[in-house]
């Protein structure tokens, strides 16, 4: 992974210094609530419902274990002993003091760690593939040139007060499952006849109060020119983006306004400026920066495809956590292994201090020393050798991640919701583990195949439902709590927007509306379809039948 | 006497910032004044003929496109803050930098704190009007915020890839 220079190390600790003088100028008086906000904010601190909230960047999900264990000491000296992994592969702590967040920015500092722009308005923590670099059907390795970009949007002088916060997701795979579409800007590695790497760049993207997929409106970016054609999406949508209601600030509103066409003659009109300046790259910078995502020391090693199938025959558990929670690696004899941070009865993305040292120590005896978390709220080993994966499976079975049902339907995406979240409009996590307790038996859960199932608790859309395949979404009704669901969601290529069902739920009533939901789906299906395979050749019409039916 | 920074010092306000509304009646031949920019448009002739110094200010929704071949003229060009979150003329500065060539006084005037300061410097701002209830005195610690930055602005014309040792 990335290692700093000085320079890199330099700017964090300047952050550091920068960041204690603020915060005591606020303690102090100095600084009004207002004028600190958007200082905190951009360094990830919210002040949330019970205490502030800090988020701590997690650049592309990457994180090395002497960080994993830097994490897990500060969420016990300074947390209640545990963390969150967010739906943007970052790591929050819930119950930080203010006073203490200078110290633990110091801290974590010391492991190449900060906080810098994980909220407020202006370019965030950017995200791709949690696969990335072992996956199968990869063109490219995404990292060095996420790597690229942060270290461009890293206090990017003109655009630290963009009229909105600004995410951008790099795909370097056949797959997308960073969700490229539905983010301001989306970049998709391709190469053209000659062989050349370029960018298909597509912007608009979001989800929120107002969703949308994106536009693409390059089709091949020469790799020379990525930051100066981000700069000049940037500018001009700092320039021109609306700053009167900041529901209406995003890109999206933006580029729909002007219509995706307009919006890329403008950026065109700009890139022509740009074009060829000094922030042009150089092969000598993307090979400084992808030496350090070379492929670890990987061992000659042959695929056990025939040990491993005695082991499923023997273990029907470890058979089942194998189908679900094991992805296959573009290196032979090797595996990427994904914990499962959903088991039933926890918050989805949860995890303790004591966890997170026992994941550090996983990373090292496993996985070459690194963990990778995913937008979807888990953690993944990505390097395991196939003959240790038995051995990997006890442990991670003692350690409560070996709940084999990634990519099911009890996986949910989950923000935290109004138990925490000052923004929310209703709880989450106790909705999540209605519907984990509801759908329990595991066999039945492995038939329904994959399934996204999405909780947000607000329409700030944390919890990315607008593309699950089923969404959830708290709403308030005259200051009660209710639930509206969505179908048909999906994030990968060609993303879609679910489709609102109906009127909305009490919390109590939800299990029982997914049940109804998957009951629809059980009927329906041909074979071994997919729920939103099924969804899209049914449509919505027989779902919200049944769901309503007990109304009319 | 309001006191600027200018150039990493603080000096005496010398320039008369005229409001939004002002008028050609008020307006004395001599004397530095910057002018809203509605007011440069409607008489930029009776403005050039006076004896002293002229500068333009620019509100947020601004656009310095509309004066970028007039820039000859100005001594100060004033970009106007209504809030520091507001963040436009940051792009604003960096263009009269770099694709304009605009050599004189880049000011920021309005919500301006001590906290953007190190990003306004970058970008090509060289005068900073403090807001009234700020110490500038403070403020200039701002400007040794970071050792090292990332990317090319007006201040740095190579991004840190093209400077590492």
């Amino acid at each position: 992974m990335y290692v700093y220079d000085e320079y890199d190390q330099r700017i964090v600790e300047d952050r550091v210094k920068q960041f204690r003088d603020q915060t005591r100028r606020y303690l102090n008086g100095e600084l009004s609530g207002d004028e600190f906000r958007p200082l905190r904010l951009q360094n990830g601190l919210y002040i949330q419902r019970y205490a502030p909230m800090l988020r701590i960047a997690v650049p592309y999900g990457l994180l090395a274990s002497r960080q994993v264990r830097k994490l897990a000491q500060i969420a016990r000296d300074y947390d209640k002993g545990y963390a969150h992994i967010s739906t943007r592969q970052n790591v929050q702590f819930n119950w930080p003091d203010l006073e203490d967040v200078p110290e633990i920015l110091a801290e974590l500092a010391s492991v190449q760690l900060h906080s810098i722009q994980t909220s407020g308005n202006c370019v965030r923590n950017t995200t791709t593939d949690q696969f990335a670099g072992v996956a199968r059907d990869e063109l490219i390795d995404p990292r060095p040139w996420c790597e690229i970009i942060r270290q461009w949007s890293t206090f990017h002088p003109e655009f630290c007060q963009l009229p909105r916060k600004f995410k951008i997701a790099v795909n370097g795979a056949g797959n997308d499952r960073a969700a490229i579409e539905v983010h301001d800007i989306g970049l998709e590695a391709v190469h053209n006849a000659a062989g050349e790497l370029g960018f298909r760049v597509l912007v608009g993207g979001g989800l929120g109060r107002t969703p949308m997929v994106g536009s693409f409106i390059n089709e091949f970016l020469p790799w020379q020119h990525l930051l100066s054609y981000l700069d000049a999406i940037l500018r001009v949508y700092n320039r021109y983006g609306r700053r009167d209601n900041k529901f209406k600030a995003r890109i999206k509103i933006l580029v729909k306004a002007l219509g995706a066409e307009a919006f890329a003659e403008k950026v065109n009109a700009e890139f022509a400026h740009l074009k060829d300046g000094p922030t042009t790259l150089t092969e000598a910078e993307v090979e400084r920066v992808a030496r350090h995502f070379v492929d670890p020391a990987y061992l000659a090693l042959v695929d056990l495809d025939d040990e491993l199938s005695r082991l499923d025959n023997e273990h029907p558990g470890f058979a089942r956590w194998r189908s679900r929670n094991t992805t296959p690696h573009k290196k032979a004899g090797y595996v990427a292994v994904t914990l499962s941070l959903k088991p039933t009865g926890t918050a989805p993305g949860d995890v303790s201090d004591k966890q997170l040292d026992a994941i550090a120590d996983l990373a090292d005896r496993y996985s070459f020393g690194e963990v990778r978390n995913s937008h979807f709220q888990n953690i993944i080993l990505a390097d395991v050798e196939q003959r240790r994966l038995f051995e990997l499976w006890g442990e991670l079975r003692e350690l409560g991640f070996a709940t084999p049902n990634v990519g099911l339907l009890t996986d949910i995406i989950c923000c935290p919701g109004g138990d925490f979240c000052s923004l929310a409009n209703a709880k989450s996590i106790p909705v999540a583990e209605a519907i984990q307790r509801r759908f329990d038996d595991l066999d039945y859960l492995f038939d329904l195949g994959e399934i996204d199932l999405n909780i947000s608790g607000c329409m700030n859309a944390c919890g990315h439902h607008h593309v699950g395949h089923i969404g959830i979404l708290g709403v308030d009704k005259k200051g009660q709590e209710f639930y509206q669901v969505s179908l048909g969601g999906h994030s990968g290529r060609d993303a879609r927007l679910a489709q609102i069902l109906g009127p909305s739920f009490a919390q109590d009533d939800m299990a029982d509306v997914i049940e109804k939901i998957i009951a629809v789906y059980v009927e329906q299906r041909h074979a071994d379809e997919l729920f939103i395979d099924t969804y899209q050749r049914i449509g919505i019409d027989p779902f919200k039948e049944r769901v309503y039916a007990a109304n009319h | 006497m309001q006191r600027i920074i200018k150039n990493g010092q603080i000096i005496d306000e010398t320039w008369q910032l005229l409001p939004k509304d002002a008028s050609l009646d008020d307006i004395r031949n001599s004397g530095d004044i910057i002018v809203p920019l509605a007011l440069w448009v409607e008489h930029d002739r009776a403005l050039l003929a006076r004896d002293g110094g002229l500068g333009v200010w620019l509100d947020a929704g601004e656009e310095i496109e509309e004066i970028a071949d007039q820039l000859q003229h100005f001594q100060v060009i004033a970009l106007n803050f209504p809030a520091f979150t507001d963040g436009r003329h940051y792009s604003t500065a960096y263009l009269l930098r770099t694709r304009y060539g605009y050599g004189g006084e880049v000011r920021a005037i309005g919500d301006v704190l001590r906290d953007q300061l190190f990003a306004l410097r970058r970008v090509g701002f060289d005068a900073f009007a403090l807001r009234a209830d700020k110490d500038p005195q403070d403020a200039l610690q701002s400007f040794a915020d970071f050792a090292e930055v990332y990317q090319a602005s007006a201040d740095q014309p190579l991004p840190l890839f093209r400077r590492r040792a």
